[in-house]
């Protein structure tokens, strides 16, 4: 059985960061399912068979979905940079380079931890006064 | 391994989770100091001083015909409050209980949210730190008792802020007593004290434990510098059969820029 997700040695990673992997190798997995049936219900001339790869695709949209709400949940600079690509109409490059940029830029503002700190992130609590 | 030398503490990943988690919950509503005031860094642990950008002429040089100067700094100060907690309950944290006692833990966060308040507000002498209090140039502003006089006084401040040339909008801070009595009125008719006092301020009204009485500033930032070092954290300290003693620290230092954009409120 390979490892494959982990580019570090699994017993030295914390526990979330491994299950943090676990999901985006699934994550991954679920993507390439769904590349293989678009593939495949491009060739297919039976339409029962069609209809079944079609329910199996659309079960692959339901698990790739769910990985990606888990992993969006876990990391909220990822979640803050998908809010400004999913779902709107517009330049997706030039949404996700404003997204990318308001999000990182927001999270020095409010003063998050330093890589490899150990500190609990509250930083600057200036926009919770303004709400 | 950072200096906080988590590694060693008999606490397994879910029990840190739930420490920092209950840690971080209740830090957050009480850091009101935090909501009204400009926040730089974290630096991290190393970071010893603020840059004031002035100097101090340096008297006797050894040589003649040489002069030098000093750079003058602000040095951190660091803040560290200790705790304990069960090692019973933290192992029920691995069997999945809810209901752990962390009442240590919660009293370190009250004691190092009020600290660090009142040093924003009433600075700290000993460590060369001049409060928002201290600092404001008005004259303070007696608020008193009688909460139907509060609009007058507040307002009042923000004439004086304004008179300064210094531009809003602009928050208020009130210690939990004169906050609670601003909750507790109605104006005639029934309007929320609460509402008419943001609706003076343009602003937030922010309950602020560690401080007394309160202080109308402005939120136009730029006047009240708050230099993080290493934010608030927790570290091990050491550990017998029974608990474990953690504690919270943090390095920061605090300076008033402006001394005309906060009117105190006594």
């Amino acid at each position: 059985m390979g490892f494959d997700q982990y580019h570090e040695p699994a017993d030295e990673l914390p526990e979330e960061t491994r299950t943090f992997a676990r999901l985006c190798a699934s994550l991954t997995e679920e993507a390439e399912a769904i590349g293989w049936y678009e593939q495949r219900l491009a060739l297919e001339p039976d339409r029962e068979a069609q209809a079944i790869m079609r329910d199996a695709q659309g079960e692959e949209f339901k698990h790739f979905s769910m990985d990606l709400e888990f992993l969006l949940r876990r990391t909220p600079l990822w979640r803050e940079i998908a809010e400004g690509i999913l779902f709107k109409e517009g330049d997706i490059v030039e949404q996700g380079e404003e997204a990318e940029e308001q999000a990182v830029e927001g999270a020095a503002a409010r003063g998050a931890p330093v890589t490899g700190s150990v500190s609990l992130g509250i930083g600057s609590l200036r926009a919770r006064s303004t709400t | 391994m950072s200096h906080l030398l988590r590694e060693h503490a008999p606490i397994s990943e879910t029990g840190w989770r739930l420490v920092d988690d209950e840690a971080r919950a209740r830090l957050t509503p009480a850091l009101a100091a935090r909501t009204l005031v400009d926040f730089a860094g974290p630096h991290g642990w190393e970071h010893s001083a603020t840059n004031l950008g002035r100097t101090q002429r340096l008297a006797d040089p050894p040589v003649e015909g040489v002069w030098g100067m000093q750079r003058r700094v602000l040095a951190l100060i660091e803040l560290r409050v200790p705790f304990s907690i069960s090692l019973d309950e933290l192992q029920d944290v691995d069997r999945g209980a809810q209901d752990i006692d962390l009442g240590s833990l919660d009293e370190a966060v009250r004691r190092l949210a009020t600290a660090e308040n009142s040093i924003v507000y009433h600075g700290w002498k000993g460590a060369d730190i001049a409060g928002i209090a201290q600092a404001a140039k008005h004259d303070p502003i007696v608020l008193g008792e009688h909460c139907e006089r509060y609009p007058r006084h507040v307002a009042k401040a923000v004439e004086a802020l304004l008179g300064a040339g210094i531009d809003g909008p602009y928050g208020l801070a009130l210690g939990p007593e004169a906050y609670t009595r601003v909750l507790e009125t109605s104006e005639h008719g029934g309007y929320p004290l609460l509402d008419h006092l943001r609706k003076i301020i343009g602003g937030p009204l922010v309950w602020t434990p560690g401080i007394e009485g309160g202080a109308v500033v402005s939120l136009r930032g730029g006047d009240f510098l708050f230099d993080s070092g290493e934010d608030i954290s927790i570290g091990y300290e050491r550990h017998d059969a029974q608990t474990v003693d953690l504690y919270l620290s943090e390095s920061f230092s605090f300076r008033v820029v402006t001394p005309e954009a906060a009117v105190a409120l006594s």
